[in-house]
Formats: structure tokens, sequence, C-alpha cells
């Protein structure tokens, strides 16, 4: 009873996925019906611009999109939030009023100031100016960037990352109060965080100042492990693959190792002993820049570079069906795709979680390295 | 162009690297199996660091 329970649970989800998996496929192909029509614009061109924006931040929420028959652009979302700092202070107003547009042909008129969409980031009109203008190399001339605070696609999966966290961590927190053995999700919540525990935080940062940093490890775990995971689903994350999320996490662990670094750091750092004096201030150099440069830029480019490349790849690998279909006819090229983007997305899978964990164990390693205290001779 | 010939020996490189580390982890763990959570982590750890210098590589390559 409980296998058929099981095998049904899985059969239903291989369903869903295999479901999602056939909306995108049917979206890329409307497209590429469309351009045979008009016969302009090149199929691969097509996905790969597809691909370059699901890979940035957008302000709309759009599950999929498609082109109907009458040849007017459908899409299925909800738009979100624009919130701006602009020269003449807050502006606020839906993204709907931009009309999916990323070019710049659309005007939106707030409190006296014009505003433009061009490739995800909103543009202030200059003073006077009408419509944007460009240069050869596609710049906007008239138009400057805005400081942009909206709640965009990537704010939306982290506030629900942040949501998912409280709601588990608190309730688990709870449980303890009461009883030794937490019950329902906690179970599967126990294990993970013993493992951050005793794996992670405990031999690298040793076993008398581990405590104070397990908060940092924790959040930071199931933050990237949480966000990693929604970028697989059909929803279209991308957050962990958005270099800012990575350069500001990259930042926290960076900050909280430079602060708690012991006194003994320091001095390894900046004036190492034992080695000739002339040869210290070079040292100390290559230390600091290390530390301060070195080890939080390959924390953030790990993650940035394997989460972008993922996704890259499985896009491809799924527009496979509309870009071979002329090649090898749509069941083979549908099944070639579907077994590869099948493939890439278990190893996907198995990714999402080295890289929580491999950026969660090089922090506690750095956290380690700074609080160390030395026995002296 | 040249960028991606310089992506392919940054794969190459790549490539020997993890192969090495691969290899040896495995080495160490047929002689000693009982010590394979311990190489498996440090092998892990390794990887990561060349993967990071890998992909910094390939970064800096496309910028």
């Amino acid at each position: 009873m409980k296998i058929a329970k099981k095998s049904i649970k899985f059969l239903t989800i291989a369903l869903v996925a295999l479901f999602s998996a056939t909306i995108f496929a049917s979206d890329l192909d409307k497209k590429q019906d469309n351009h045979k029509d008009g016969g302009e614009v090149n199929t691969q061109e097509e996905v790969t611009a597809y691909i370059q924006h699901h890979l940035k931040d957008s302000h709309d929420f759009t599950f999929f999109s498609y082109t109907s028959s009458e040849g007017e652009r459908k899409h299925f979302g909800f738009s979100l939030p624009v919130i701006l700092w602009s020269s003449e202070g807050l502006v606020t107003f839906m993204s709907s009023e931009f009309h999916h547009n990323d070019d710049g042909h659309v005007i939106v008129e707030k409190n006296g100031l014009k505003f433009a969409k061009i490739h995800s980031k909103i543009y202030e009109l200059d003073n006077g100016a009408a419509t944007v203008s460009f240069d050869e190399t596609h710049h906007a001339t008239n138009a400057h960037k805005t400081l942009d605070f909206s709640i965009t696609k990537s704010v939306v999966g982290i506030l629900f990352a942040a949501f998912l966290m409280l709601l588990w961590f608190s309730k688990l927190a709870k449980q303890y109060k009461t009883r030794k053995v937490p019950k329902g999700f906690g179970r599967v919540l126990e294990p993970l965080v013993i493992y951050v525990r005793d794996e992670i935080a405990r031999p690298n940062i040793g076993e008398k100042k581990y405590k104070k940093f397990m908060g940092f490890l924790l959040t930071v775990f199931f933050f990237i492990w949480i966000l990693n995971l929604l970028g697989l689903t059909p929803l279209g994350f991308n957050v962990t693959g958005q270099i800012a999320v990575t350069v500001a996490l990259a930042m926290f662990t960076m900050v909280i190792y430079l602060f708690s670094g012991s006194k003994d750091f320091w001095a390894h750092t900046l004036w190492m002993p034992g080695v000739p004096v002339i040869l210290r201030p070079i040292l100390a150099i290559i230390e600091l820049a290390g530390f301060i440069l070195i080890k939080p830029f390959s924390l953030l480019v790990r993650l940035f570079a394997n989460i972008t490349a993922g996704h890259f790849v499985v896009m491809s690998l799924i527009a496979l069906m509309v870009t071979m279909k002329e090649a090898f006819g749509p069941v083979a090229s549908t099944g070639m795709s579907l077994a590869l983007a099948l493939f890439i997305m278990v190893i996907e899978i198995l990714v999402a979680f080295l890289q929580a964990f491999i950026f969660t164990m090089l922090s506690s390693l750095f956290i380690g390295m700074a609080v160390e205290e030395h026995e002296h001779h | 162009m040249y960028n991606l010939i310089g992506a392919g020996l940054i794969v190459i490189g790549g490539g020997i690297g993890l192969g090495q580390i691969g290899g040896k982890a495995m080495e160490g763990i047929a002689r000693q199996p009982e010590a394979a959570g311990k190489i498996q982590t440090a092998m892990i750890i390794i990887g990561a660091l060349l993967e990071g210098l890998a992909f910094g590589a390939l970064i800096l390559g496309k910028a």
C-alpha cells in the first residue's frame, strides 16, 4: 500500500514536470512559426535572446507568453510594483504600465517625469526628451538610470524563500520546547541542521567558537539551497544566478570573518612572524588581497557562474526541440531534448545542493581561519 | 573567436585538475575505505576551489 502511494506521488510529480516542459516547448514552438511567417528573425537568435532575458532579473512575473494567431503577443503572469528613487524623489507604479515592452518604446509618465524600460533596466528620461534615442552601440543617449528598489522577480523569490524559512524553522524551534523529537516536516529539517553543524561548522571553526556562527551558516545554507531548487521549477526564478545576490552573500561572509578575526589572525595577516622582516610587507599585501578581494570574489563567482551555466544549459537543451526540428523532425528532436534536459536536470538538483554546501563550507573555513587562536611556544 | 579558444583551454585545464583530484581521491578511498568521508569532503573543497578559479577565468574571458 505504501509503495503504491509512493509511486502515485512520483507519477504525479513526473506528470507535472512533463506538463510544464510541454508548456515551455509549445511556447517556443509558436514563436518559431511566427517568425517563419515573418521570415525575418533567425530562430537561433530568438532562442538566445529568450535565454538571455531569462538569466536577467525582470520587473514582471511572467509564467509563459506566446504569439496568438492574430499576431498578438500574450503574456500569462502578473505585474509587480516598480519603486524608483528618481531625481524628483520617490516614484511608484505597477510594471504593467510598460506593457511588457523592453526596448524603451513605451514611456510611462509619473510626477512629471518620464520612464522607459530598456533590457530589464528602468531609465529616467532627461528634461525635455519625449522618446529615448540610441547611439550606434544601442546605448540610450538622453536617459539615465535611477536607483531601482522595485519588487522584481528575484525579490519575490527572495521574499518567498525568507517566508518559507521563517515558517519552517520557527515551527521547528517551537517544537523543541515541548518535545525531544520534532514531528512533521521538522523531521526532514533536523538532520540537515545537524549536518550543517557537525559536518560543516564544527570541524572548520572549532569546538569552542562554532556556536556564534551557526545562525549565519544555517541561514546561508538554506537560503541558497531553497533558491537554487526554486530556480529549477518552471516558475522561472533565477535568483542565485543574479550577480548582485551572490555579491551580497559573499559580502556578508567577508564582513563576518573580518570583524570576528582574532588577534592572532591580524598578526599573521599584517606582520607575519617567523619570516624575514623584508618579506613581511609583501606577505601582508598578498594576505590582505586574499582576504578582502580574492576569497569573496571566488565565493561569489562560483555560485553565480554555476547557476547561470546550469540555467543556460537546461534552457538550451529544451530549445533543441525547436532548433533541431527541421533537421530531425518533431518527434526525434523533442525526444532528444527531453532526454538530455532530464539528464542535466538531475545533475542540476545535485549541483543545487553542492553549491549551497560549498558556499557554507568555504564560509566556515574562512571564518575558522579568522577566529583561530594559536598556541604560543 | 579568441575567447572561445580561451574557454576551451580553461576547460582543458580544469578537466585535468578535476581528473587529478578525483583520481587521487579514488585511490585514497580504495586504500583506506574507512577514511572515505574525510577524503570526499577534502576532495569537494579542492574541487570547488579549482572550479572557482576556472569560472573566474571564464567570466573574465567573457567580459
